[in-house]
């Protein structure tokens, strides 16, 4: 017998009489100003929020605080002119030396200030995580209050990556001591536009 | 109302003050009580040491000594959840179904069906408060840290009605105390390390005496006092709910 | 207990022998223990969160079968290759065959307790596969040739100046240096290179979703993705018991996961993988070992509705003051003491035992399981199959009769002796370890059987 077929098995003849899915909770924690919140937990976790009132406001924005890097790249429209031009066909690798990348995300979550992206907004899978800063764009209609609102807003889209972010890379391994940029970005800005 | 005092062996054998008063106090509140005389133990050390099949004998004489009572009194929140879940006869199951549903560790008798809300103690002292696991966590006597749920507490809830009591804030007020019955030995290190931080809680903030409702815990803790030469003393919260004015 | 190996008694011996150092770790365990608490508080619902996490994990166990054809078959349409692994054995034999036949000599690792419950590196380095640990924590205790103490916070027994020695030693980082900011640094250069350089990447999982065949890993640092989506060949490993029913059901995990296990309000990566990348193979190996057999025990079965998030071991206090290692199993603390006597009943026949049965663990586990109970049942489960000391055993047989006798307990001495012999805390004659570090009580006048006698005759 296969070990597929052994295993089934034996979880057929071994598991309990079946039980029911629970219904959703109803009555989960809702907040009065869900990007004011979104910011307030950004901040905590290490990232930073910047509400815009368009891209031109967010161009100056980026001007000023990435000033002097070489190597930033976007998969928005609005931004090409601040912006490496066909950088998307490369080989992932090739990404090891970006400065800043620029993506947008689907929405965010205001209790973890986590931020929905699908690699359709990555340009490669690679990119929110081998860049040296990340910084991702959402419009302020988009922040919902939590995780349960936010499945519900993806439902049974198809992608074949995607993942939640909320803030930069981190790590407490040595003595519970906060560092920020453990392999991935060093720092992580979001924009939240009006 | 007839209740049955439940006095564990190492109660019995070790802190009769306790079992003392435990008993002037359910009187004084006007409460009939008797003392089986032929009572031994509730089979918890074996239990819990993985011998529970041991216990058939101790489960017995159990519900020999207690099954007539209307209700079942112990000062020690150990003793009474091990018997409220572990209690069982195949001979005479539904008594011991009878004798699990009315046997309660003191505060929660003196809370929940007698609704003390008055007390005649004085004990004017600084007295730190220990949360003994299976009280507190087992038959849920006060609110657990761990939980997101309202603060509630049997014991001081009566200890409040102690005059001139001064109840110490604790750093970690409800972290174990390390005796755990046979883990105290078998598990030494662990257990005095256990129970030296817990002690250090209490003396750092300035606590002279420490209660709880469970003497074992209190045994484990005067054991590591004494050791010290420590002033700090233990008392049984019926001592104290019972202590005369003075 | 009998094994001849150390058992935890004895390693929580040795732990201790460095007082300061206990205090030191208790108390940075508290502090994860303390900021989970704070998180949990933030949320009104947590409690309802709870019921809700514990009940759909309930389902899942009771239709697993089904789950599992379901993942599997959404699985492989999404171009996921799925293997099925009986043991460790086999689990570590298939990773290699898939590294073999890709010629593939070094890979790099994101954590997964699994594979250190197969102890696949040792296997892979015998078979000349060169693999790298990227978690920072785990790299830490691998160049210390050490197996990690905890499943989140893996090298949480090493303080800052060990690490600074074996950075200086494998990373060339300045003697002396210690400051984690700097070490984090060096680790990043030096990790990033094998990011770059490695072919495979091996990763856990900590959701799959039978609905959809995504499966979820969730990491802070990033590791995980970084090693996923530089290669060509990611494999992704995962116990049958991960599986969950529905996409949305992740709404419930991923609230609970991150703040019972550091206090954060969710991971900084929630990864979810459907599809491999264009020229990317994707492989996912269902995993046994043991764990049907657990489902199978009906006392001991909700011990799989583990996520992994290690909270019961920042709130053990025996934990705290026994370190990771002490438990000589790769899951550590509450939740590995009622996990590892399924593996092997003998060898981890102590751990049930080393436990006050306190209960704080099950109050913090974000799935309710029922640990503290478990443990009391394994230890019954343990005496019955006959893996107790027998000194042990001959002591509560004795205990058993006077306790049964009041006539005996009575005549057995008078106020303290019988106790003095046969108490709990000392009934396996072990008189000098109540009495190495405690005194004994006093034995009173009279025991209260003796006062009530005389003071309340009826």
């Amino acid at each position: 017998m296969s070990s597929r077929a052994q295993i089934l098995a034996r979880v057929k003849e071994n598991q309990p009489d079946l039980t029911v899915l629970p219904a959703d909770l109803i009555a989960l924690v809702q907040y009065a100003d869900p990007v004011e919140m979104f910011g307030k937990v950004l901040d905590g976790i290490g990232g930073m929020m910047h509400p815009v009132k368009d891209y031109a406001e967010m161009i100056g924005l980026i001007n000023t605080q990435f000033a002097g890097l070489p190597r930033i790249i976007s998969t928005i429209p609005e931004l090409k002119e601040l912006t490496e031009k066909d950088w998307e066909n490369q080989d992932p690798h090739s990404y090891e030396n970006v400065d800043v990348a620029i993506i947008k995300a689907h929405f965010g979550v205001a209790e973890n200030a986590a931020l929905w992206v699908t690699e359709s907004l990555m340009g490669q899978r690679v990119i929110p995580f081998i860049c040296q800063q990340l910084v991702v764009v959402v419009h302020k209609k988009d922040i919902l209050s939590n995780m349960q609102e936010a499945y519900q807003q993806i439902a049974d889209s198809v992608y074949g990556f995607g993942a939640f972010i909320a803030g930069p890379s981190k790590t407490a391994d040595i003595e519970q001591s906060l560092v920020l940029g453990a392999h991935g970005p060093k720092n992580m800005t979001v924009f939240v536009l009006a | 109302m007839t209740v049955g005092l439940f006095i564990p062996c190492y109660i019995d054998q070790f802190y009769p003050n306790a079992a003392i008063a435990t008993l002037k106090l359910l009187q004084k509140l006007g409460v009939k009580v008797s003392y089986p005389l032929q009572q031994t133990c509730c089979g918890q050390p074996m239990a819990n040491s993985g011998f529970e099949h041991l216990t058939t004998g101790c489960n017995e004489l159990f519900i020999d000594n207690f099954a007539e009572f209307d209700y079942i009194v112990s000062p020690s929140g150990s003793c009474v959840l091990h018997i409220k879940d572990h209690l069982h006869s195949d001979g005479q199951p539904e008594k011991a179904i009878g004798v699990r549903k009315k046997v309660y560790e003191l505060t929660e008798f003196l809370t929940d069906i007698l609704k003390v809300e008055k007390l005649t103690a004085r004990f004017p002292h600084k007295v730190g408060v220990h949360q003994s696991c299976h009280g507190q966590r087992g038959l849920m006597m006060s609110q657990m840290t761990e939980l997101v749920a309202a603060p509630f507490s049997k014991p001081l809830h009566l200890l409040n009605m102690v005059k001139d009591l001064e109840l110490v804030e604790l750093s970690r007020p409800d972290e174990c105390c390390g005796f755990g019955g046979t883990f105290c030995v078998a598990e030494e290190a662990v257990s005095v390390k256990m129970g030296k931080d817990r002690v250090a809680d209490h003396l750092n903030h300035g606590a002279q005496y420490i209660t709880a409702a469970d003497m074992s815990c209190l045994m484990h803790m005067e054991g590591i006092l004494k050791r010290r030469n420590s002033q700090v003393k233990v008392l049984h919260i019926a001592e104290i709910l019972n202590a005369e004015e003075v | 207990m009998s094994t001849g190996i150390k058992d935890h008694a004895a390693l929580s011996d040795l732990f201790n022998q460095d007082e300061a150092r206990v205090d030191w770790h208790d108390e940075t365990l508290w502090f994860v223990r303390a900021k989970r608490d704070k998180a949990a508080n933030t949320l009104e619902e947590w409690e309802a969160l709870r019921e809700n996490a514990s009940q759909i994990k309930d389902n899942v166990l009771s239709n697993l079968h089904d789950y599992l054809s379901e993942f599997e078959s959404n699985a492989q349409k999404n171009g996921v290759i799925v293997h099925w692994a009986a043991d460790a054995a086999e689990h570590n034999q298939i990773v290699h065959s898939i590294l073999k036949a890709k010629e593939i000599t070094r890979m790099v690792k994101s954590k997964s307790m699994l594979t250190e419950e197969c102890h696949l590196n040792e296997y892979l380095q015998q078979n000349g596969i060169e693999v790298i640990d990227t978690d920072l924590g785990e790299r830490i205790v691998q160049l210390a040739g050490e197996p990690p103490s905890h499943i989140v916070l893996p090298c949480i027994h090493k303080k800052k100046e060990e690490i600074g020695e074996l950075f200086h030693e494998h990373l060339g980082t300045p003697k002396g240096a210690s400051d984690p900011q700097l070490l984090t640094a060096a680790a990043r250069v030096h990790l990033r290179e094998k990011f770059l350089t490695r072919r495979a990447a091996i990763t856990g999982v900590n959701f799959a979703v039978a609905e959809t065949g995504e499966f979820v890993v969730c990491t802070n640092e990033g590791n995980a993705d970084m090693g996923a989506h530089l290669s060509e060949v990611h494999i992704a490993c995962m116990g049958i018991e991960k599986i969950i029913p529905k996409r949305a059901n992740l709404g419930v995990f991923l609230r609970l996961l991150a703040r019972s296990a550091t206090g954060q309000p969710i991971t900084t990566y929630s990864s979810h993988f459907r599809t491999p990348r264009a020229g990317q193979e994707m492989h996912l190996i269902l995993v046994d070992n043991g764990r049907t057999q657990q489902l199978g025990r009906a006392d001991f079965r909700n011990s799989l509705k583990c996520i992994r998030c290690g909270a019961c071991m920042n709130t053990c206090p025996v934990y705290r003051r026994s370190g990771g290692h002490s438990y000589h199993t790769a899951i550590a603390g509450p939740i590995g003491a009622i996990l590892a006597p399924n593996l092997d009943m003998k060898q981890y026949a102590d751990l049930p035992f080393a436990s006050t049965l306190c209960g704080s663990c099950t109050n913090v586990c974000p799935v309710k399981i029922n640990i503290h109970e478990q443990l009391y049942k394994w230890r019954q489960v343990i005496v019955k199959e006959g893996y107790a000391d027998p000194k042990k055993a001959i002591a509560m047989k004795t205990m058993e009769f006077t306790l049964s006798n009041p006539s005996v307990y009575r005549t057995a001495g008078k106020a303290g002796r019988w106790v003095m012999k046969n108490a709990p805390f000392l009934v396996n004659n072990k008189l000098n370890a109540w009495y190495k570090q405690r005194d004994m009580p006093t034995p009173p006048q009279q025991s209260f059987r003796e006062w009530y006698k005389k003071n309340n005759n009826e």
